[in-house]
């Protein structure tokens, strides 16, 4: 079956496969909010939430209920189109990480060698840049389309938060790259799934707590959500905000969160590699299900660090974050790069 | 017609249209916004023409941060379509005449170049886009250039700075 030279059931798989990949983070964004709430309970020693069905299971269906029957409400003097723009943006552009993602091997299925990975492309970790640059029209759109003077000064501080360490986590990425030469994440995942290879992040522990701190601004996240400082600014961008618009501001935190979680256990924690497990000793659909597990596993202990540390570490000030970002992880970011670049060179003689 | 003519007419009618609303929009922030869109077609030309790298810099470069800081300034200036001076008549008169004597030199030059005459554009083939034989041309047969605009762009971020210092 060939129309326009394009090979269509290719087509149907990979929108199969965007489908499972997009309802599967959302979904995990829907939990998340959940063991948000129970671990904020836990660490504050306290039950949390209870009440909806057995241990409290259904209490995101219920927020995600009252979201949707909210009143809708777009203020008379805001710009609407851009109003609307805003939280789309910001949900299509922390939905559109997962295309790069290998989230396991390949699957055998009726005779197809199905790619668990949407696009394996050649410039992979740059096209996570790209979009997680795209983000931060979503907070500056929805901001100023508000016409709330907190707003805008939440929406401009959130830009330059992620402006600034968008840098840092540029450059701590740099150091991975040139110990992998390759910015293909599927490759950089099997590198370090080959038999008697170690995880990056035993080259690179600095590179990755760089990385990861600059993951957390970038997902605003405590210590580093400015941008909703409500002390400050009421509550930040989103302040006009009600009914789902809202919701999607809210869920495109958690799904970014998921994203990044997803790209740091790829970069450094060896993917859906399975740890002292030969996989090519598995029969292949096995193994491909046990890597997807795996994977779920390290994204699900990245995220319960976030809490943990939001739930432990207080918001900084704006002056010291900046001064973090720009006079203390960059600097780190560069001499990790100029370390790591002089060591590969002195192996290679 | 294939999907590569499909797809390349498709960008090149998004770019032309969105090119035309940046000018034809009143309020900045609509037009910054609209800039955005050319620079995702312009990056989608670029990745038919297989120059994957550099379609992906153009929007981390333009689309994600020069953009950023466009937005910045307007939003903190506060531009309104009221604000904008109303042009004379006889002033947009002088500025579609020279605007079409410039595409008039534009289109000639491009047509007469002796590098561009009876060659096609290589759409999906060529790979020298690809960041791998980018990166060994850059820095094998033109490090020297490539260094010097390093140099200059450092030198334009220490004037920054300079010129950004309060006293």
């Amino acid at each position: 079956m060939t129309l326009l030279a394009l090979d269509w059931i290719l087509m149907l798989e990979k929108l199969i496969l965007i489908a499972i990949i997009v309802f599967a983070s959302l979904g995990i964004a829907l939990y998340t909010t959940f063991s948000e709430r129970k671990v904020a309970a836990v660490l504050q020693d306290r039950p949390g939430p209870n009440r909806a069905g057995p241990m409290g299971l259904l209490q995101p269906l219920a927020d995600g209920l009252k979201l949707i029957m909210k009143e809708e409400i777009i203020p008379n003097s805001a710009n609407k189109a851009l109003f609307i723009l805003g939280p789309a943006m910001a949900m299509t552009a922390a939905l559109m990480t997962c295309a790069v993602i290998p989230w396991s091997s390949s699957v055998e299925l009726f005779g197809r060698k199905i790619d668990l990975q949407i696009a394996d492309i050649n410039i992979g970790i740059l096209y996570v840049f790209g979009v997680v640059s795209m983000g931060v029209y979503g907070i500056m759109i929805g901001g100023w389309a508000s016409n709330n003077k907190f707003s805008l000064m939440a929406a401009l501080r959130g830009a330059s938060q992620a402006i600034s360490y968008e840098l840092a986590m540029g450059l701590s990425l740099i150091a991975v790259l040139m110990i992998s030469g390759s910015l293909s994440l599927k490759t950089i995942v099997d590198q370090q799934m080959a038999p008697g290879a170690w995880w990056n992040i035993v080259y690179q522990p600095l590179g990755f707590l760089l990385f990861f701190i600059c993951a957390m601004a970038e997902c605003n996240r405590t210590p580093f959500d400015l941008p909703e400082a409500e002390n400050e600014l009421n509550m930040g961008y989103h302040q006009e905000y009600s009914s789902m618009k809202l919701g999607f501001y809210l869920f495109a935190e958690y799904v970014n969160m998921i994203m990044s979680s997803a790209v740091m256990a790829s970069l450094y924690f060896g993917g859906y590699d399975i740890p002292f497990l030969d996989e090519s000793t598995l029969a292949p659909n096995i193994a491909a299900i046990l890597g997807v597990l795996s994977l779920l596993t390290k994204i699900v202990i990245f995220l319960f660090v976030f809490m943990w540390i939001r739930w432990t570490i207080p918001r900084f000030r704006y002056d010291q974050l900046m001064n973090l970002g720009w006079k203390k992880l960059i600097p780190l970011a560069l001499v990790n790069m100029l370390v790591t670049g002089a060591v590969i060179l002195w192996q290679q003689g | 017609m294939d999907t590569l003519q499909i797809l390349f007419f498709l960008l090149s009618a998004l770019a032309i249209f969105s090119a035309i609303m940046v000018l034809v929009s009143k309020n900045p922030v609509h037009s910054v916004l609209w800039l955005i869109v050319v620079f995702f077609a312009i990056s989608g030309h670029y990745i038919l023409l297989n120059a994957q790298f550099l379609a992906i810099v153009n929007l981390i470069v333009y689309a994600g941060a020069i953009m950023v800081l466009f937005l910045f300034v307007i939003m903190l200036m506060n531009l309104n379509a009221d604000t904008e001076p109303r042009k004379n008549w006889w002033m947009k008169l002088a500025g579609v005449v020279s605007g079409g004597c410039f595409l008039m030199v534009m289109v000639s030059l491009v047509r007469q170049a002796t590098e561009l005459s009876g060659k096609a554009a290589l759409m999906k083939t060529g790979d020298i886009g690809l960041i791998k034989n980018l990166g060994k041309a850059l820095f094998s047969d033109f490090v020297v250039p490539f260094e010097i605009s390093s140099v200059l762009f450092l030198s334009a971020m220490v004037g920054a700075v300079v010129i950004g210092k309060k006293d």
